[in-house]
């Protein structure tokens, strides 16, 4: 009992670190069909957001708590300067944004290296996350993984009530559904494909935040999480929130109860076939986007 | 999806060309000539400058590790030209950045090599990326000097290993956890070789020595993923666990350790890579009171240690430790100094011949050239991680220990390599 809620946790803390990653993807991806292989740099950015203000705000606590509107602006800006300079002119062309985003993630790679040094560098966690909650019989709950758990769900609601609830997610999903149609209505398009970017990165900025209690942060740091974000979208079924949200955690404790009675690497090529085989069944993802056009 | 439909296989194939293509660009290896008869190396000897290689990680995940040693070796190349250089030539550094990608490792190898016409090269850290360099060290018969301990059954005669090798560091760790009574062990570690071959190495002691191995899990180099692993120590029933994860990965394994309540004295660690520069960045507060195994620590008494502590300290910071490797590498220029005075000569066969018996007292204490097998003789330390970030010793093995790399000396370990 003890093993199946510990290891219960650790897949569903896996899943929040997924979902966190992903969250930003399923609206530039999923809702405009932009292939940003830049989401890992702004995560990245996001990172290195905590780590300079933990440099100039003494206490760690409020430094995290700062990083975390910080990091989300810093984010964004970069979206939203991208999407400007180059995404724009690629939205009838998505798989070339694909290569243009992965030119510009290399160069905000050395861009890190530059300003940073190459080494990865360290944040301290505030001693109150340093800790955990331990419910007797040997079940504990790190505080750094209740943490960003309830950040996912926090993003997740913060999402889904902006989508759902305010015109400028109306305008979104009405973008999303029809561009033509939308555009005719009097809807800025590209104002709306803009400020849907701008989200999208923030939220991979407040993903990086996140990441550094976890491990180290370094130039390369989202190249290691790219591909996982872009399995959960995928998977999930592009453009639904609901999709990622239940992929992130289906697969966070898929690898960790397999982990548990395997090894790492063996645990994660068996994510990746059961990930081949569920596409192979519904090519489509989790959940789709039912639309009246014919794409 | 606005008119525009991407197939998601055609997706994923364009994603994962992307990474495969990333990861190509990120190793493109020279697969080595292999026809190419071993010329040997031509290092130039004819200014009054001599080469000499550098070549560490100094980006990636290995650079929290062995930027310090690049360090360490430019403080030695600086003190041996303010004494007069080697030979009456001074030394000029060429440093080359192995990424913490071994192919790039091979790559940069034979870059100073053939380019730079270096007359020794110094540095690497881990065996992936030794091993890597190893058959260019041996095609062009240039020398390398490797400053850390590994996990041994390998002797190249164009390598010279100034690290520990086993019986001067997991074996004498092994002793000293069985002497506690600590005997049912966890092995963690990164996947690749080193601790692959040191688990082997652990496994068999144990079976000879009544220990008990009861868990081993191995995460990819870079990891931060530690939740299950974690979990699984804490299941296993382990009176200790063994370390000997690599680089970053310590970061977020210790992260986790804390998180999940384990403590040095609930479950102590014994890490085999982690010294006083790791302490730093991994943060003292989740270290306290771990073990190490090392032959050198920035405490260790000695009048030679007090200089080389002052000296990095002056050249690079007050704040900085100083550490095994980074002793390591900086004694093995000085070695290779007096190698090269005893031989008269830069050739590589004329430095080989005269390494046996060199000795140099070293911060670590006294260390001596074994010329048969390349490696040198250690004191072997096992330390524990203080509250200030340095680590004090709680036992040393006394005297220095000669190198035995294949473990002939041990019957537990006839058949391993």
């Amino acid at each position: 009992m003890t093993v199946i809620l510990n290891q219960s946790f650790t897949g569903i803390s896996i899943g929040a670190v997924l979902l966190l990653i992903a969250l930003g993807l399923t609206l530039t991806f999923g809702q405009m069909g932009v292939i940003n292989m830049a989401h890992g740099e702004f995560i990245m950015a996001g990172a290195y957001t905590t780590y300079v203000l933990q440099k100039s705000i003494s206490s760690a606590g409020v430094s995290l708590l700062v990083a975390l509107p910080v990091a989300f602006l810093v984010a964004g800006a970069m979206g939203v300067l991208l999407e400007w300079l180059l995404i724009r002119r690629l939205y009838v062309r998505p798989l070339d944004t694909l290569l243009v985003t992965w030119g510009v993630s290399l160069m905000l790679q050395q861009l890190a290296r530059d300003i940073f040094g190459a080494p990865n560098v360290q944040t301290t966690a505030p001693d109150l996350l340093t800790g955990n909650i331990s419910l007797g019989g040997g079940i504990t709950f790190a505080n750094s993984r209740l943490f960003i758990l309830g950040l996912a769900l926090l993003s997740v609601l913060a999402l889904t009530v902006i989508l759902r609830f305010t015109p400028l997610g109306r305008r979104i999903r009405a973008v999303v559904q029809n561009r033509d149609l939308a555009e005719v209505s009097g809807i800025a398009t590209g104002q709306v494909d803009r400020l849907t970017f701008f989200i999208g990165s923030g939220l991979a900025g407040v993903a990086g935040v996140a990441l550094t209690l976890v491990g180290p942060i370094g130039p390369t740091m989202g190249t290691n999480y790219i591909v996982d974000a872009f399995l959960v979208v995928v998977v999930g079924g592009i453009g639904r929130l609901k999709g990622s949200v239940i992929t992130a955690f289906a697969l966070g404790v898929l690898q960790s109860v397999l982990e548990y009675s395997t090894t790492v690497s063996v645990a994660k090529v068996m994510v990746l076939v059961a990930i081949v085989a569920f596409l192979q069944w519904r090519p489509q993802g989790l959940y789709t986007l039912r639309t009246r056009s014919l794409a | 999806m606005s008119g525009l439909s991407i197939s998601r296989r055609g997706l994923l194939a364009g994603i994962s060309a992307v990474g495969a293509s990333a990861a190509l660009s990120a190793c493109g290896a020279k697969t080595g000539d292999s026809t190419s008869t071993g010329s040997g190396a031509k290092a130039d000897t004819s200014g009054d400058t001599v080469k000499v290689g550098l070549l560490n990680s100094l980006s990636g995940t290995m650079a929290i590790s062995e930027v310090t040693v690049h360090n360490a070796l430019l403080l030695a190349v600086k003190e041996i030209n303010a004494a007069g250089g080697v030979l009456g030539k001074k030394l000029k550094p060429i440093s080359q950045d192995g990424a913490s990608d071994w192919p790039t490792f091979a790559e940069k190898a034979e870059a100073l090599i053939t380019d730079e016409k270096v007359v020794a090269t110094f540095g690497c850290w881990t065996s992936a990326s030794r091993k890597a360099v190893k058959p260019v060290f041996e095609r062009y018969k240039s020398l390398l000097f490797y400053p850390v301990q590994y996990e041994g059954l390998e002797e190249s005669p164009y390598i010279f290993y100034i690290g520990a090798t086993t019986n001067q560091q997991i074996v004498p760790a092994l002793d000293y956890l069985k002497k506690q009574g600590l005997t049912k062990l966890y092995l963690v570690g990164s996947d690749y070789v080193f601790p692959r071959t040191a688990n082997k190495i652990i496994k068999a002691y144990a079976k000879a020595n009544g220990m008990e191995v009861v868990g081993e899990d191995y995460a990819p180099l870079g990891s931060t993923e530690f939740g299950t692993i974690t979990n699984k120590v804490k299941d296993a029933g382990a009176d200790a666990v063994f370390n000997t994860l690599n680089g970053d990965s310590n970061v977020a394994f210790f992260k986790e350790y804390k998180s999940a309540g384990l403590t040095a004295k609930s479950l102590p660690v014994l890490s085999v890579s982690i010294a006083e520069e790791e302490v730093k960045s991994i943060g003292t507060q989740y270290l306290e009171d771990q073990l190490t195994a090392w032959n050198y620590y920035e405490t260790t008494p000695g009048a030679a240690n007090t200089k080389f502590v002052a000296a990095y300290q002056a050249a690079y910071g007050k704040d900085k430790p100083t550490s095994d490797p980074m002793e390591a590498a900086y004694i093995s220029v000085y070695l290779w100094k007096e190698m090269v005075e005893k031989a008269g000569s830069f050739d590589v066969a004329k430095v080989k011949a005269a390494s046996d018996g060199i000795e140099l007292d070293a911060p670590e204490g006294k260390v001596t050239v074994d010329g048969a097998t390349q490696h040198v003789y250690k004191t072997a330390r096992i330390g524990k991680v203080g509250s200030d970030g340095l680590i004090t010793e709680v036992w040393n093995s006394g005297k220095p220990i000669k190198p035995d790399p294949y473990l002939k000396g041990y019957s537990w370990a006839s058949g391993l390599s």
